[in-house]
C-alpha cells in the first residue's frame, strides 16, 4: 500500500506538473499566433499604402523592373537582407528567381513596427509560408 | 509539348504578365546621358549659365555645374515617406531679376507623426539656399505614403499652380473644398492668394484651390500657345488622365473615373456625370505618368508641339500629337530606357529627361 502511495503521488505529481508546463506553452503559442495575426493585418495595410504600386497587388511586382515578393527565392532565402531592404532601402542588383533586378527600392520611411508588420505580411501571404515572425525588436538589431 | 508549344506559351504568359499597352514604339530616336548617376531625379531646372539644379527624391539637391556635383545646403527637414520626400523645382519667370527659386516637397509639423506638400522658395547662395520662405503647407500631416502630388508651373501672369495629391484619402479629401489634398492650387508668386481664385467667396473654403477632384497629378505644364494649364494624374489601375485645368472646376475623382481598384474591384460605375470634367485623354493600362513637356523648338522638326509624358511603369517617354485638343496618335520613345520621372525643355531647344537609376539624358531623333 505504501509502495502505491507514494507511486500514486509520484504519478500525480508528475501528471500535474507536465499539465503545468504544458500550459503556459501552449498560451505562449496562442499569444504567438494572434500577434502574428495582427501584425499581418497591420502589414495589409502598410502593403497597400506603401508597396503595392510597384510589386502589385499580387505581389507578382513588374518581370525585370520590381522584383516579385510572391514565390520569391530572394526572400525565402535572404529574410534578413529583406527586412534591411524594408527598413533602409535597397541598391544594386539583385537575384530573384533567375532574374536580375536593378532599380533602387528607396528608403519607405517605415518604423521598426511598421517594417515588421510588413514583412510578416508579405512573408504569409500569395501562399508564401515563410515561417520567420519578424518582431519590432529583431528589426531594431538590424 | 513540342518546342513550338512551349514557345507559343512563353510568348503567351510574358505578354499577359507585362499588361502592356500597345503604342508603337519609334526607333528613330536616341539619347546622350548628361548627367550621370542619379537615383530618382524627381526634377530639374536649368540656371541662366546652363548649370542644372537637380532634386533627388531621397532629400538631397544637387547643382551639376561644368560636369561636376555639388550637394547644396540649406534645405528645409524632409519627410521622408513612401511617395513623399524632395520633389519638385522651378525658378521663377523673372528669375535673372529676383533670383527666387520654387521647389516642393513632404514636410511634418511639430509634434506630428504624419506629413504633407508643402511649397516653399529660397534663392541660392553659392552652394546654400538663404531667405527659405514656406508659401503653403497641406494639413493635416498624415502618415499615408501616397499622393503627394507635387508639381510646380507658372503662368504668364506669374502665378504659381501647383498640384496635391488625394494623400491616400480619397473618399474625404478631392470632394471637399474645405480640406487639402486631391486639388491643383494658385497662388501669387509671394505665398498670398490671388483675388479671382474660384473659392475665395465660399464658406471655410481653402482659397488657394483653383480645381478639385484630382487623384495624384504629377505632371503640370503651360501650353505653349494657347497658356492653358495642363496636368496629367495617376488614377486608379487603368484610368491615368489628361485634364486641361480651369478654374473652379471638379475632375470628377473619385465619383466618376474610367479605371478600378489596384485589386480589380469598382469603386464607381460611372464615366461620366454632369458638371464633372472630363478628361482629354485616359489610358488603359496605366502607363503611370511623371513629368509633362509640349515640344516648343525647332530641334525636333514636325514634333514640334508633340506633348510629351513620361510612363514609370513601361520606362518610356509617351510622345501624344495632338489635334483640336485630343491625343490622335501616342508613341513610344527612349523605349524600355528606364522609369521616366521627369521632363522638360532646356534653354537650348532640346528635351531633357530624367530617368530613373541613370540620369538626365538629352532626346536625339535621328
Amino acid at each position: 500500500m505504501k509502495s502505491i502511495v507514494i507511486l500514486l503521488i509520484g504519478v500525480i505529481a508528475f501528471t500535474s506538473c507536465n499539465s503545468n508546463s504544458k500550459k503556459p506553452n501552449l498560451i505562449a503559442q496562442n499569444q504567438t499566433q494572434s500577434t502574428l495575426e495582427e501584425s499581418i493585418k497591420r502589414g495589409h495595410l502598410i502593403y497597400n499604402d506603401m508597396c503595392i504600386t510597384c510589386h502589385l497587388p499580387n505581389g507578382k511586382g513588374i518581370p525585370k523592373v520590381f522584383p516579385p515578393l510572391a514565390d520569391s527565392d530572394y526572400l525565402r532565402d535572404n529574410q534578413t537582407e529583406s527586412i534591411k531592404a524594408v527598413k533602409n532601402g535597397l541598391s544594386g542588383k539583385i537575384i530573384v528567381n533567375d532574374t536580375t533586378y536593378s532599380s533602387t527600392m528607396a528608403p519607405l520611411g517605415l518604423s521598426d513596427q511598421e517594417v515588421a508588420d510588413v514583412i510578416n505580411y508579405i512573408n504569409n501571404s500569395w501562399g508564401n509560408k515563410i515561417d520567420n515572425f519578424v518582431t519590432t525588436e529583431k528589426v531594431s538589431e538590424l | 509539348m513540342n518546342l513550338r508549344n512551349i514557345f507559343i506559351v512563353i510568348i503567351l504568359t510574358s505578354t499577359f504578365a507585362c499588361a502592356q499597352d500597345k503604342n508603337p514604339i519609334n526607333t528613330k530616336n536616341s539619347h546622350e546621358v548628361i548627367v550621370p548617376n542619379l537615383v530618382n531625379p524627381w526634377s530639374f531646372t536649368f540656371l541662366p549659365n546652363k548649370s542644372i539644379l537637380i532634386t533627388e527624391k531621397s532629400g538631397e539637391l544637387i547643382h551639376f555645374e561644368d560636369g561636376k556635383k555639388t550637394n547644396i545646403t540649406g534645405l528645409p527637414k524632409i519627410y521622408l515617406r513612401g511617395q513623399g520626400g524632395l520633389l519638385d523645382i522651378i525658378l521663377h519667370p523673372n528669375y535673372e531679376e529676383n533670383k527666387w527659386i520654387y521647389f516642393s516637397y513632404a514636410s511634418s509639423d511639430n509634434n506630428s507623426s504624419g506629413g504633407n506638400t508643402t511649397i516653399a522658395r529660397a534663392k541660392l547662395k553659392e552652394s546654400s539656399l538663404i531667405d527659405l520662405e514656406v508659401l503653403y503647407k497641406a494639413t493635416p500631416d498624415t502618415s499615408k505614403g501616397q499622393h503627394f502630388g507635387s508639381r510646380l508651373v507658372f503662368d504668364d501672369s506669374n502665378c504659381l499652380f501647383f498640384t496635391i495629391g488625394d494623400r491616400g484619402n480619397r473618399d474625404e479629401n478631392p470632394q471637399d473644398i474645405t480640406r487639402d489634398c486631391g486639388k491643383i492650387y494658385r497662388i501669387n508668386d509671394d505665398g498670398s492668394i490671388p483675388e479671382d481664385n474660384p473659392f475665395v467667396n465660399e464658406a471655410n473654403a481653402k482659397t488657394a484651390i483653383y480645381s478639385y477632384g484630382h487623384r495624384n497629378p504629377q505632371g503640370l505644364t503651360l501650353h505653349p500657345k494657347t497658356s492653358a494649364i495642363w496636368s496629367h494624374e495617376h488614377g486608379p489601375k487603368g484610368g491615368d488622365e489628361i485634364n486641361i485645368i480651369e478654374a473652379g472646376k471638379n475632375y470628377g475623382w473619385p465619383i466618376i473615373s474610367y479605371g478600378v481598384n489596384y485589386s480589380g474591384t469598382k469603386f464607381t460605375d460611372i464615366t461620366e456625370k454632369e458638371d464633372l470634367e472630363q478628361p482629354i485623354h485616359y489610358w488603359d493600362p496605366s502607363i503611370a505618368p511623371s513629368g509633362m513637356a509640349f515640344i516648343n523648338s525647332d530641334k525636333y522638326g514636325d514634333w514640334k508641339s508633340n506633348l510629351l509624358i513620361g510612363s514609370l511603369k513601361f520606362q518610356y517617354l509617351n510622345m501624344c500629337t495632338l489635334k483640336d485638343n485630343k491625343v490622335v496618335k501616342e508613341e513610344r520613345l527612349l523605349d524600355g530606357l528606364g522609369r521616366i520621372r521627369s521632363v522638360n525643355q532646356g534653354p537650348d531647344g532640346y528635351i531633357y529627361v530624367g530617368v530613373e537609376n541613370l540620369g538626365i539624358v538629352k532626346l536625339i531623333r535621328e
